[in-house]
């Protein structure tokens, strides 16, 4: 399936809302233009929040994958 | 974010953990999207504020029964003096206690947390808030 070469994960499983954004934000901004962030989050705000941060902030969302009980977030740094 | 977005202002008049939770909840949502937000300390929210006070139990809304109460104070979401701090690191966040309330607590600069920016009157706070929304909680 997924062939990319992650910079980093960030296993945010079990954080409450906002907590696995905020985690996302800090580690784009310390990251290199083109690096991929993925972000593991059960939490349901993550749905619409990452998407929608990632997107104000115009980065990339490559990739939102659903697993059993928490989502798949793949985000490249853009800017 | 290069656009310029309309503030939030926040009016903290209540001083429970639940109601500051929310409000600091609102504060990170406005700043991670690029929105500055201005946030006013009156009453009893300014008294939650004070240096040393911060992480103490501020009780919660009178909407919190004994069934619902446990419920909240199990949730593991961060404290609210966290998410501000946060909210302060990634957006535009200014604090600025009411300078009436100030008055009437008969408090000092020094007596708040360092996560307050400033004393103020309403009528800078209004000045800040512009043409944004006023949020009153």
């Amino acid at each position: 399936m997924s062939t990319l070469q992650i910079t980093k994960s960030i296993d945010a499983r079990g954080m409450a809302c906002p907590g696995p954004l905020m985690n996302l934000i800090g580690a784009i901004r310390q990251g290199q233009v083109g690096d991929l962030f993925e972000v593991l989050s059960s939490d349901a705000g993550s749905k619409t929040d990452i998407p929608a941060w990632v997107a104000k902030a115009k980065h990339e969302l490559v990739e939102v994958r659903e697993d059993n009980g928490f989502a798949h977030f793949i985000v490249r740094k853009a800017r | 974010m290069d656009e310029q977005e309309k503030p939030l202002s926040l009016v903290l008049f209540s001083g429970t953990d639940d109601k500051l939770s929310a409000a600091a909840v609102l504060t990170v949502g406005a700043a991670v999207m690029g929105r500055p937000v201005n946030i006013f300390l009156q009453y009893y929210a300014l008294r939650a504020f004070r240096a040393g006070t911060v992480h103490a139990d501020h009780a919660l809304a009178w909407e919190a029964t004994d069934a619902v109460a446990p419920v909240i104070r199990a949730h593991p979401g961060q404290h609210w003096s966290e998410l501000l701090k946060q909210a302060k690191e990634v957006g535009e966040v200014n604090i600025q206690a009411c300078a009436l309330s100030m008055d009437m607590f008969h408090l000092r600069p020094a007596d708040l947390d360092p996560i307050v920016d400033g004393v103020e009157g309403v009528a800078a706070f209004m000045a800040s808030a512009s043409d944004g929304q006023v949020v009153f909680i």
